[in-house]
């Protein structure tokens, strides 16, 4: 029997010397800063817990996938962008996204309860909203879509020299599909300026990462594609933000893409159907328990001499515009009837 | 005795070539594999290797001669202790060829034999769709009398539409496997990397889902992409972003995103390609609301509705025909010959049957009105360039003058754009109807290989003859 040869005697080290990111620290944020990201998070929070609330009324229908639970990573990611040059582009998650950008809760509720002053005159619905002013592009329903689509945008940054860099969140479970592979390998092959955002939330529907996912450290699926990973606390806004600021400095270097893990949560089911009995209740109560981002930067404000009634001021101040919110998007009418044969083309004939 | 090195069929469709250079002369010994000659095909210029051993007798067509038909004797090969002087073996029936192209299938490469022998090169079942192609150019009758025409390709009709829409707009650039080094694998995009460099004119790996959710990203941000499949058997693979990101985004968004994006390439039968390259998706893209779906026959429409595809703010599947590239037709010379998307054409007038085709199908209906002419019916063939939106009212115009109709499509019948036009007739042109609508399809099987099944399996004239005799009860 012929020897066998000296275990990885031809295997190459692992490639250490290739250029990195460094590893980020948490954003330093001011006092007013953090007031801006609980305020942002709260209302979130309060708007998605709406929503819910408004779809067992039938008053949303079809599917509703609520963000409650991971707003650091919207919050603290997007607070990174330039608002003027930078895309955002998500999948059919997308209320949390909107709601990071500012875009009014108003026509963001509309669009859930499909009312023609939504949004997207109510054609879209939960899962398909769209503000090109913010150049937040969706709002996609297929999933793994949005990735192809991202890595479109970032060409568009690149094809124009706009400066401009995208940022493409997707799931653990997008993080399977196919077509993400291929647009890492393209992305990273003309030095794209994009920053692929896997929100790690533990679970694709019913199916939790390990159960789908050969390599469940997400953060490495681009190792053979040469595009560095991070690995990021997604329960902490200024861990988000302070990520967001090394990927988006790699990415506007031209350096080529990077890819953001962030691991998060969400308490909810995946969409409001789901029941959930895939994980159980005290998992969730301990993710809440202990990590729940709100909470922390609750924390993180009392430090900075926040007080309890400033906090409550705050919280009844989002409840008024979530509610204002909730009942424009009742009482405005529904979408023209005419508006069924609107938007097919833009053009005539 | 001598052998006879012949004219290679070096593609499926090549029929001539140039003989641009000898590599050897005469005297020269040459082994298998050595190459011995260059020949350019209306796609590229290929390599010709010697099979057998021997040494060059006599040099036959001189370098740098056109059109050199496929099988003719450019050289002999003499063998040990032969002189150039032996004369050269008739050409056998069936006798394997004696010099290989590289990268070509050997039974590809089989010369045609003298007439009445029985045929070495198997005939494909789509010579009787391409047959009539060039017969019939036919003149737009809205491009202004005097324009001087200029002889076109099909092929280069669609390079010359993207390079002067690339030259007008920043935004217009070229994606897709093989564009732009290689000059594009049907050589579509010749020429437009030298000219627009890679910025516009990119290669991409071989992703087809990747580089078209890539390009409709592109063009939600703004830009004009032009995204090339391989063939359209391909864009299966990317058909979610062609239906799911393109076609409905400005829907879903109330009119907010646009998806200004052409996906283009060939569709359809190609030659002897077998089943998975074989397939006409034009019905299926039709289907679709917020799609513009086109499929040109000529080089003219081929131009002018690239370049309006090109333009239009929807995103537009236009679909392209392998055999037909090659074809050349009269080009009007304008500066800007754009036509409008969404208008058939009757490519010609007759009173007694009106027969419905786009794309390849055209052809095959203009011989079988020649044919059918002959017996004394006077056929109107429509050709409807923009399978979605659909040119109902010249369809029910040209219904209301001739009363009868049938449909010829290189497709299968179900759920095909001719059961939708006979949809449209019994909706809207019943009263008009003196006989039932026919479609003439090609056979509900997948694609077979086999020569003589691929050309049973194809539409062709007969057919169409025979339908048309049908509905006018002849």
């Amino acid at each position: 029997m012929a020897k066998a040869p000296p275990a990885r005697a031809i295997a190459e080290p692992p490639i250490t010397n290739r250029e990195r990111p460094a590893e980020p620290k948490p954003y330093e944020a001011s006092k007013d800063e953090l007031l801006a990201f609980y305020k942002q998070m709260l209302l979130i929070r309060r708007f998605e817990e709406k929503a819910g609330q408004l779809y067992g009324l039938g008053l949303i229908g079809g599917f509703c996938h609520l963000y409650i639970g991971q707003e650091a990573v919207a919050v603290g990611l997007q607070s990174a962008l330039d608002g003027e040059t930078d895309s955002v582009i998500t999948g059919y998650r997308d209320h949390g996204h909107m709601l990071a950008y500012g875009i009014d809760p108003k026509v963001i509720m509309a669009e859930l309860t499909g009312r023609g002053s939504g949004i997207s005159k109510g054609k879209g619905g939960s899962m398909h909203m769209f503000s090109t002013e913010h150049k937040f592009y969706g709002g996609h329903g297929i999933v793994g879509a949005q990735v192809s689509l991202g890595t479109g945008l970032a060409f568009k940054h690149k094809y124009s020299n706009d400066g401009g860099i995208c940022m493409a969140y997707f799931g653990d479970g997008a993080a399977n599909q196919g077509q993400v592979y291929e647009s890492f390998n393209m992305a990273e092959l003309w030095k794209l300026p994009i920053i692929f955002v896997i929100e790690n939330n533990q679970y694709a529907m019913g199916t939790s990462v390990n159960r789908a996912s050969a390599e469940d450290q997400l953060y490495r699926r681009g190792e053979s594609f040469r595009i560095p990973g991070i690995q990021v606390d997604g329960m902490d806004v200024l861990a988000c933000r302070g990520a967001a600021e090394e990927a988006i400095a790699w990415v506007r270097a031209g350096k080529g893409p990077v890819i953001l893990e962030m691991k998060t949560y969400r308490y909810r089911g995946h969409s409001m159907s789901d029941p959930a009995k895939y994980r159980t209740r005290d998992e969730v109560q301990a993710v809440r328990d202990k990590s729940d981002p709100i909470d922390h930067i609750k924390k993180l404000l009392d430090e900075q001499g926040v007080t309890e009634a400033d906090l409550k001021s705050i919280e009844q101040e989002i409840r008024k515009t979530v509610n204002e919110a909730a009942d424009f998007a009742e009482q405005t009418p529904e979408p023209d009837v005419a508006e069924l044969y609107t938007d097919v083309l833009v053009e005539s004939y | 005795m001598a052998i006879e090195i012949k004219m290679p069929a070096l593609s499926p469709t090549m029929e001539e070539g140039t003989l641009a250079k000898w590599l050897v002369k005469e005297g020269d010994s040459v082994k298998s594999g050595d190459i011995m000659a260059e020949i350019e095909t209306d796609k590229a210029t290929m390599e010709f290797e010697a099979v057998d051993e021997g040494t060059i007798g006599k040099i036959m067509v001189a370098e740098g001669t056109d059109n050199v038909k496929v099988g003719t004797v450019i050289a002999t090969l003499l063998e040990e202790g032969e002189s150039a002087d032996s004369a050269p073996t008739e050409a056998r029936a069936g006798e394997a060829a004696n010099a290989a192209p590289k990268e070509t299938p050997s039974d590809d490469k089989a010369p045609p034999v003298p007439e009445g022998a029985s045929p070495a090169k198997a005939e494909s079942g789509t010579q009787q769709l391409v047959a009539s192609a060039e017969k019939f150019g036919k003149t737009d009758p809205a491009i202004p009398e005097g324009t001087e025409m200029v002889k076109t390709t099909v092929r280069e009709a669609l390079r010359d539409a993207m390079a002067e829409e690339m030259r007008e707009d920043d935004r217009v650039f070229v994606m897709g496997e093989e564009v732009a080094q290689y000059q594009g694998a049907y050589k579509v995009t010749q020429g437009l990397l030298d000219e627009f460099g890679e910025r516009r004119v990119i290669d991409t790996p071989i992703t087809e889902y990747g580089f078209a959710g890539i390009g409709a990203g592109a063009a939600m941000g703004g830009l004009r992409p032009i995204v090339e499949f391989m063939t359209f058997n391909f864009a299966l693979q990317a058909i979610d972003h062609i239906i799911n990101s393109a076609a409905k985004t400005n829907y879903m968004s109330g009119g907010q995103m646009r998806c200004p994006i052409v996906f283009r390439g060939p569709n359809g039968a190609a030659s002897r390609v077998g089943a998975q390259h074989s397939h006409n998706f034009a019905a299926w893209y039709a289907s679709v609301p917020g799609l513009i779906v086109i499929a040109p026959y000529d080089a003219a429409d081929a131009k002018g509705l690239l370049k309006a595809a090109i333009r239009t703010d929807d995103p537009v599947v236009f679909l392209e025909n392998e055999l037909m590239y090659g074809r050349s037709f009269d080009v009007p010379k304008l500066d800007d010959h754009v036509l409008p998307i969404g208008k058939a054409r009757i490519v010609r007038e007759g009173k007694d049957v009106t027969i419905v085709s786009y794309s390849i199908g055209v052809g095959i209906s203009l011989e079988a009105a020649e044919k059918l002419a002959e017996e004394g019916i006077d056929a109107e063939v429509i050709d409807l360039r923009t399978l979605r939106p659909l040119d109902t009212d010249t369809v029910l115009k040209s219904l209301a003058k001739t009363n009868r109709m049938i449909i010829v499509e290189e497709n299968w019948a179900t759920c095909s754009i001719a059961s939708e036009i006979v949809s449209v007739v019994m909706e809207h042109g019943f009263d008009d109807l003196d006989a039932p609508v026919l479609r003439v399809t090609n056979e509900d099987v997948p694609m077979p290989y086999a020569a003589n099944l691929e050309k049973l399996m194809l539409v062709d004239v007969a057919k169409v003859v025979d339908a048309a005799k049908k509905v006018t009860y002849r």
